[in-house]
């Protein structure tokens, strides 16, 4: 439901006041979004595909709030005492496990997806303040492996350009089985992103809309993903950290059976993730917010004593210090950013800078029926900031070296608001943050978070 | 009945860890020969190599076998698990017996012969590596097949070739069913030869050339259109 109703041309619309309120009364079944997307469907005949993530509301960690310190806990001193935000994931089985110095990590996106300037810029940005970046769904670009000093290689159920040789190159693998924005569907190109080297890359005829799988070819249920581990494993001498990625829904069975197939780490992907491509009633309606899912991953953890050897990674509408502190605090050994960097990067910017000058890109919105701050259409190809293109024409408006700057700094001040809070709760290491650090301004949140609603000592569904 | 021929290295399965058995041949030197033997069932021998040795399995093997190899030529003298040859990016492996589930799935590259049947989605997503298969394949074979070639020299199951790409099939015997998108084609004079260069490959005798059917994409799901009556 996100499109805007056609406005009509032809007439000159009355004045607000003179339609009487009557005639205005907003139906709550079909609100005109509603009515928007119907029309769409008959004139169309197909559903509506778009990228980025859900848009409806959500309960989030904005639903949190943290209790720190005054008598009954000290603080630390905010702009004097350290607070290490060092992280280690994949401790678990591999002799080399990945060393982060912040606990904020890039998520997966496609070469192809993203442009190689994206790519470079997001790569270079995350080697300047000490984190990984995830290649995604079209194997490894030269570009991300040269910026990225750690760089993790995800295992799709496509396995476009998955090769030995990459594997190899790789700090770390991760086995993706599903993702937040679309858990049990496939990955989407369409056909205009889908240019000779892209497609080279994929092995496909370039400009198909290419649909890739949503199972693995090679591998079906818990007791075949550990042997598939091993495969990578043996591969890699045992000294490459597996991850595997889950779309969040049935949280609590999947990380355990993914930790019983041998995974180092798991990485849960709620609802609010992003995507380039899929169909916006799988971005709408499927899989549970970023919020319940790191509680549930958490507490599944716990529950097979698996919370000290086996790391929590958490995705999906991060993008700030205080979403990352309370998805520490419920659990979580880092959180994995996608969306948010990108944003960082100029995405939905008024915008672009070319030669040093400064354009306008609204237009180009406009062009794709969007405005600057609303745009959700990387399914185009058509990204006015030279993101999400394989278009050289529009790629050259962004500048990988500006990009990266902008990635740096707001990577920077997540972490600078990270550490905030976790002094201000008492906290020498971001990790220390803990459940009891927060509580929740819902009921909702409340119950899904597993934390006290605020001002009282009752978290629902939970036994006095 | 187990043949095997001298080799420089034998890795007994009964006494040594998979991990053992890998390292081991993941140091043997360009065109020395390993043996091993008393497999039972283990998963995930000799994958993710890139020496360019060669390798027999005496006996039966399990999942995953000659997986990612970019180089040494693997002969199985027994049965073998799921995705024998998965991801194969060059080399070649070789099996006298049947294959479960899987077999050649995603290979880039490189040769996978099975001389007896194949189960399940032989060739799924395969992305050119050549899938040469004695005996029948099961259901959904040459799944969203991208590149290569897949021969099939009893019967095909059900849904073969199911979202083909570019992947050409070439099946002897029966098709149980076409998958969505996938068709018959008319053999051409550069197929007979193909065919006749792989199954000279492969060793095969019981495959007339000129008496294969060429299964291939239709292409008519490449670009998007929701309103082919859920065909995908
Ligand atoms: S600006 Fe580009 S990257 Fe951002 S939502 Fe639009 S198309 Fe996607």
């Amino acid at each position: 439901m996100t499109e805007m109703l056609p406005r009509p041309t032809a007439r000159a619309e009355p004045a607000a006041d003179e339609i009487p309120a009557d005639g205005r009364r907003r139906s709550h079944t079909f609100p005109p979004e509603s009515i928007a997307q119907i029309q769409r469907m008959a004139e169309e005949g197909h559903y509506e595909i778009r990228g980025w993530g859900a848009k409806r509301a959500l309960p989030s960690f904005d639903d949190l709030t943290f209790l720190t310190a005054s008598i009954s806990r000290y603080p630390l001193e905010g702009y004097r005492e350290k607070c290490e935000t060092r992280t280690v994931l994949g401790s678990r089985f591999a002799s080399k496990p990945i060393e982060l110095d912040i606990p904020i990590t890039i998520a997966g996106m496609s070469f192809g997806s993203l442009s190689a300037a994206a790519k470079t810029a997001l790569g270079t940005a995350a080697t300047a303040v000490g984190t990984s970046t995830t290649t995604g769904d079209g194997g490894m670009s030269t570009e991300e492996r040269a910026a990225s000093q750690l760089l993790v290689y995800q295992c799709l159920p496509s396995r476009y350009g998955f090769n030995l040789a990459d594997l190899r190159k790789a700090d770390a693998i991760e086995i993706v089985v599903g993702q937040g924005a679309k858990p049990g569907g496939g990955g989407m190109l369409l056909g205009q992103k889908v240019s000779d080297r892209v497609a080279g890359m994929r092995t496909l005829p370039p400009g198909v809309d290419q649909r890739s799988a949503s199972r693995h070819p090679d591998w079906v249920g818990p007791d075949d993903l550990r042997i598939k581990i091993e495969e990578l494993r043996e591969a890699t001498s045992w000294e490459k950290p597996v991850y595997v990625k889950l779309g969040a829904t049935r949280v609590t069975n999947d990380v355990k059976l993914a930790v019983a197939a041998g995974a180092d780490v798991v990485v849960v992907d709620g609802m609010q993730g992003g995507t380039g491509a899929t169909q916006d009633v799988f971005l709408e309606n499927a899989g549970i917010p970023t919020l319940p899912a790191v509680r549930q991953a958490a507490a599944a953890l716990r529950e097979i004593e698996m919370e000290d050897q086996v790391q929590l990674v958490v995705s999906g509408g991060i993008r700030s210090g205080s979403d990352v502190a309370k998805a520490l605090a419920l659990g979580a050994d880092a959180v994995s950013l996608g969306v948010a960097p990108l944003v960082a990067l100029g995405c939905n910017s008024r915008t672009y800078q070319r030669d040093g000058i400064s354009h306008d890109a609204t237009e180009d919105y406009r062009a794709l029926g969007t405005e600057p701050g609303h745009c959700h259409k990387m399914h185009t190809g058509q990204c006015p900031v030279g993101i999400a293109t394989q278009d050289p024409e529009l790629e050259a408006r962004l500048d990988a070296a500006a990009g990266a700057r902008r990635v740096i700094n707001y990577l920077k001040s997540v972490t600078m608001e990270l550490t905030t809070l976790a002094r201000a709760c008492g906290k020498s290491d971001v990790h220390n943050l803990e459940p009891e650090d927060l509580v929740a301004l819902t009921v909702e949140a409340a119950a899904m978070a597993g934390v006290p609603l605020a001002g009282t000592n009752w978290i629902p569904g939970e036994q006095r | 009945m187990v043949q095997v021929t001298e080799a420089d290295t034998v890795l007994n399965c009964a006494e040594l860890s998979t991990r053992e058995v890998n390292a081991a041949l993941a140091e043997l030197p360009d065109g020395t020969h390993a043996r091993i033997t008393e497999p039972w069932g283990r998963h995930n021998l000799a994958v993710g190599l890139s020496n360019s040795c060669t390798i027999e399995i005496a006996g039966n093997a399990g999942y995953f076998i000659g997986g990612l190899g970019a180089g040494p030529a693997i002969t199985v003298h027994g049965f073998v698990g799921w995705s024998v040859g998965e991801n194969l990016m060059s080399g070649s492996i070789t099996v006298h017996g049947n294959a479960s589930e899987c077999a050649g799935a995603s290979a880039h590259g490189g040769r996978l012969v099975i001389h007896g049947d194949a189960s399940a989605r032989a060739g799924i997503s395969l992305k050119g590596g050549t899938v040469l298969v004695g005996g029948d394949v099961g259901h959904m074979s040459g799944f969203m097949a991208q590149a290569g070639v897949l021969l099939v020299g009893g019967d095909a199951g059900d849904a073969l070739g199911d979202s083909l790409y570019e992947t050409v099939i070439y099946v002897a015997g029966r098709i149980a069913s076409l998958g969505a998108d996938a068709r018959i084609e008319e053999l051409t004079a550069d197929d007979v030869l193909t065919v006749k260069r792989l199954v000279d490959k492969a060793g095969f005798d019981h495959i007339d050339p000129e008496n294969v059917k060429r299964v291939a994409s239709a292409k008519q799901l490449y670009n998007f259109d929701a309103l082919k009556d859920q065909k995908y």
